[in-house]
């Protein structure tokens, strides 16, 4: 009697299948974002060239003193400091850090009532019109968006003329070029990432458990802290890292809102890419500034952890 | 008696993996032409894998699958002469009933106005008459059923696949639908194969029915044959309610088994009708279908052999009183039925009765 | 009476997050280069500026090519991820997916630099055609957010059930398969051609001399007296965008009327 067959063929199994499918998109990804994010990594350890990157491993983009090589093939006498040793680099990570943080916190705390709002006094058959409603202006033009608010703040804005016409203040106050506007706008822009995991997480709560809660002596509030809070705190954990990861890479805000005066670390990235020509350098502070998110992600994600055991 | 019907599907051995699961483990049996055969297990035992190896939508690892004689090994599922009502009934939502039913015949040669024909005749078969305009997706569960079997009829299959079809009905639509089935099935005159875990369907609707456990058939035989002599007793179990206690095995000869059973006493089996399972040492079990002992009331004379016994609970149902009684000398209760005759009292818990009982009803199983 | 707070709350969120584009058409028909109040009267020539600037008409002619080439290149991509993740198990099929929506989580400026330093050091020159690129990197995800819920809304047995009534793979998909997600495929490439007419950070740094919408409005706001005209600009822009975000919407509510699935409420 011969052996049963235990194991099916690959090819012609529906695994092939699966993966021939998904293989064009797979490679695109993959010859797009992870060869190029590779490649930045690769370029961070490099030298800087004049118009390139040669092929000479050095870790001093990141710490310490490096030089380029010129045109001409020598290298330059000045150096440029590592990203890390240089103190403007630092600065710049700390106060993306700070203002990304100070955005999540404020867009979570804000989102969280508006979710919990169409999840549980909405009723069923209008939640999805709700949402759309609050997914709009996510979708429409965010140079467009923020623009606007760069118009409504300044000194002779929209905020200002009403504030002054209706004698509320008699000065113009100076609200652009702050920290205060900047973390406004990237609330503004990413409110709607917020709100839907929480929202999803909120609707995957059996309403029963709420009511056993109130049965056995809870008041409406107390039920809220003690059930509603931490079963919902799988999609709050989703809102602060959909929040807080982009927030550090944005530099249109910095830029228009802060008109230049309050670079973020996106803005430098940008400038030693392309203005100043040094692949290396701007890679090493890419990465840098992905390990830095990466790392905060991470502690966040571990401190969390008890809410995000079991299932999901 | 019948003459043998011609063999429609044929098991040989079938095994079937899904990786290291060995979900068929050696399948063997024949399914004949025009019978209405069920395939009953509990969840996972592989009555649903078996049904669309049949269908073709699962490949088996060894063994071979004969359908009207022919090994359809290298057959895909849209050139078997089979046809299958999904559980979910898989209707095609954006299309209309009569789009849903004559979708089969997209290939047949026949002129437009012959297939509005069939479907038409198809529809009135199953009681649809008329609904071939709707949209399929308002249909209510029963109705979609119905053009779920339509859409597989229209195509005259030699076999029609069944794939717990009533599972998603509630109670009296279901058991409509079970009269249903089978006048269609003796109308249309083809095999039908049928797939469920309720055993009481299986009982009505089937000539035959396959009893698989864990990816084997325990036991293929006619309805009356499996609850009369289960072959063991987790088919015994399955299948209705049985009283277990246990025996031993006094002797074995010519035909007669002598045992002596717990609350029964000495009695005597015969061999062929009432014994099952191969000889073993000498510890056996008895068991006996509630509704073969009765309770006696005053007056009432034992048909055969008669014993004493303690009502320990009654469970009222209606058209039936089960009680749960401790024989005397045993140590566990068993379950009679009775049904319940208009103007007889309901025995209170403690009370002494007598129990009549037959040891031709008893089943033996070694 | 009980005040309803959490209504009252959730709608000054919403009308703080209104707040600009309601702005927008106002002082788009306003009559003055100050964009404050109070107003100064209606004119329509900040519009007429709009349609009559030549550059203006040139980055709307690139934005559209770029905008639908880039809608049917995701969708196209995006369905071919989904219907593999939904259809088929195999292994590689989890990190796979993570690479493909990994753009959903990375800031923009990463993938762009990334990209464009790979691009200059092979040597490709920057034009529309790598503008197109970075987009359907950063809209496919999207798209597959989309068609994976299509796609999961199908029942398995319904593919089985053509087969069984004798159709092949190909007819198949084509009989039963494509209309059903057809409104999710219509739905992705209309959120991916708004995605892609708004987008900015890929356009401004993969771009060449090329003007785009979003890049010539950024360009221009350095003049104060081009103001109006942006907000003219803008407010068309708007309009469109929610249209077609009304008419994606309408689409998806379409597609789950026609299989009889439950809302889950919304895209994401």
């Amino acid at each position: 009697m011969s052996e049963p067959l235990k194991r099916p063929r690959f090819w012609g199994s529906q695994a092939a299948s699966g993966l021939a499918l998904i293989s064009p998109t797979a490679l695109y990804a993959i010859l797009l974002l992870a060869a190029p994010l590779a490649a930045t990594l690769v370029y961070s350890v490099m030298t800087d060239g004049y118009l390139t990157v040669i092929p000479q491993f050095q870790l001093c983009n990141y710490v310490g003193e490096c030089h380029s090589q010129l045109a001409d093939g020598t290298m330059s006498p000045d150096g440029y400091l590592g990203a890390w040793s240089d103190p403007i680099v630092r600065t710049l990570m700390a106060r993306s850090l700070f203002v990304s943080i100070l955005v999540t916190a404020a867009t979570v705390l804000l989102a969280y009532p508006v979710a919990y709002f169409v999840s549980f006094n909405v009723a069923p058959s209008k939640k999805a019109l709700w949402l759309f409603m609050i997914t709009i202006p996510f979708w429409t033009s965010y140079v467009i968006r923020v623009f606007m608010w760069n118009v409504m703040i300044s000194r002779t804005g929209v905020i200002n003329s009403v504030l002054q016409g209706l004698h509320i203040t008699s000065d113009p106050l100076q609200m652009s070029f702050t920290i205060q506007a900047m973390v406004i706008t990237l609330a503004h822009a990413y409110a709607p990432f917020a709100i839907l995991p929480i929202f999803v997480a909120l609707e995957k709560i059996d309403r029963s458990l709420l009511e056993a809660g109130q049965d056995l002596g809870e008041t409406r509030f107390t039920t809220f802290l003690r059930v509603t809070l931490p079963l919902s705190m799988t999609g709050v954990i989703a809102a602060v890292l959909i929040v807080f990861i982009p927030t550090i890479g944005d530099y249109v805000t910095p830029n228009l809102i802060g008109g230049g005066k309050i670079p973020m670390i996106a803005n430098m990235i940008e400038k030693q890419m392309l203005k100043a020509d040094n692949r290396a350098l701007g890679s090493a502070i890419a990465v840098s500034a992905m390990l830095v998110v990466g790392l905060v992600s991470v502690v966040f994600l571990a401190l969390n952890r008890r809410y995000l055991k079991g299932p999901k | 008696m019948t003459s043998a019907k011609p063999t429609m599907i044929e098991f040989k051995d079938v095994h079937k993996y899904y990786g290291d699961y060995h979900a068929l483990r050696g399948i063997t049996a024949t399914i004949q032409a025009g019978e209405f055969f069920s395939l009953l297990g509990p969840s996972g035992c592989g009555k649903t894998t078996l049904l669309r190896t049949i269908a073709g939508f699962e490949g088996i690892s060894s063994g071979v699958v004969l359908i009207d004689g022919k090994d359809v090994a290298a057959v895909p599922p849209n050139q078997r002469p089979t046809n299958m009502v999904f559980q979910s009934y898989a209707i095609f939502p954006h299309l209309t009933v009569a789009q849903n039913v004559g979708f089969g015949l997209r290939k047949d040669p026949r002129s437009a106005a012959d297939k509005a024909r069939a479907v038409d005749e198809a529809l009135a078969m199953v009681g649809l008459s008329g609904y071939g305009a709707r949209a399929a997706h308002a249909l209510s569960g029963g109705q979609r059923q119905r053009v779920a079997l339509a859409r597989a009829l229209i195509l005259k299959p030699k076999v029609l696949l069944l794939d717990e079809p009533l599972s998603a009905l509630d109670k009296k639509l279901r058991e409509n639908m079970q009269v249903e089935l089978i006048k269609l099935q003796r109308q249309v005159g083809i095999t039908f194969i049928l797939v469920t875990h309720d055993q009481e369907e299986a009982l009505v609707m089937s000539d035959r029915i396959a009893v698989m456990f864990e990816g084997q058939i325990a036991q293929l035989d006619s309805p009356e044959r499996l609850y009369r002599l289960p072959k063991t007793r987790a088919v015994a179990n399955f299948i209705g309610t049985m009283n277990f206690l246990s025996a031993q095995i006094l002797s074995e000869a010519g035909g007669k088994v002598e045992v002596e059973a717990q609350g029964f006493g000495r009695l005597q089996l015969d061999a062929d009708k009432q014994v099952t399972g191969t000889p073993t040492t000498t510890g056996a079990t008895i068991g006996f279908r509630p509704e073969t002992a009765t309770l006696l009331f005053d007056g009432q004379q034992a048909t055969d052999r008669e014993t004493m016994a303690t009502v320990e609970e009654v469970v009222y149902y209606g058209d039936m009183t089960y009680y749960d009684v401790l024989l005397d000398g045993t140590s566990a209760p068993v379950r009679l039925s009775m049904r319940n005759v208009f103007g007889r009292p309901v025995l209170d818990i403690g009370t002494r009765a007598r129990v009549g009982w037959s040891p031709g009803a008893l089943v033996l199983f070694r | 009476m009980k005040i309803p707070v959490l209504r009252i709350y959730t709608i000054g969120y919403l009308l703080f997050l209104y707040c600009p584009i309601l702005i927008l058409p106002i002082f788009a028909f306003n009559d003055s280069t100050a964009v404050a109040f109070p107003l100064q009267g209606f004119t329509t020539e900040w519009f007429q500026n709009v349609f009559h600037d030549a550059v203006l008409g040139k980055a709307l002619k690139n934005s559209l090519l770029v905008a639908a080439s880039t809608a049917v290149i995701s969708t196209f991509l995006g369905t071919l991820a989904a219907r593999a993740n939904t259809r088929y198990q195999f292994k590689a099929a989890g990190p796979l997916m993570g690479l493909i929506m990994l753009p959903m989580v990375l800031p923009e400026i990463i993938m762009a630099m990334a990209l464009l330093v790979v691009l200059l050091s092979i040597g490709i020159p920057l034009s529309l055609f790598t503008i197109i690129l970075g987009h359907v990197l950063v809209c496919t995800p999207f798209a597959v957010a989309i068609l994976t819920s299509a796609f999961q809304s199908l029942d398995k047995s319904l593919e089985e059930a053509a087969y069984d009534l004798g159709e092949g793979p190909f007819s198949t998909f084509r009989l039963i398969i494509l209309p059903l997600v057809m409104p999710g495929i219509i739905s992705a490439m209309l959120i991916c051609f708004t995605i892609s007419l708004d987008e900015f950070i890929i356009s401004n740094f993969l771009g060449s001399g090329e003007p785009l919408l979003s890049t010539f409005i950024y360009g221009q706001l350095r003049f104060p007296k081009n103001v109006p005209n942006i907000m003219a600009l803008g407010t068309i822009l708007v309009g469109v965008s929610i249209t077609l975000l009304a008419l994606a919407e309408f689409f998806r509510r379409r597609g789950l009327a026609r299989t009889g699935a439950k809302d889950s409420g919304g895209f994401l």
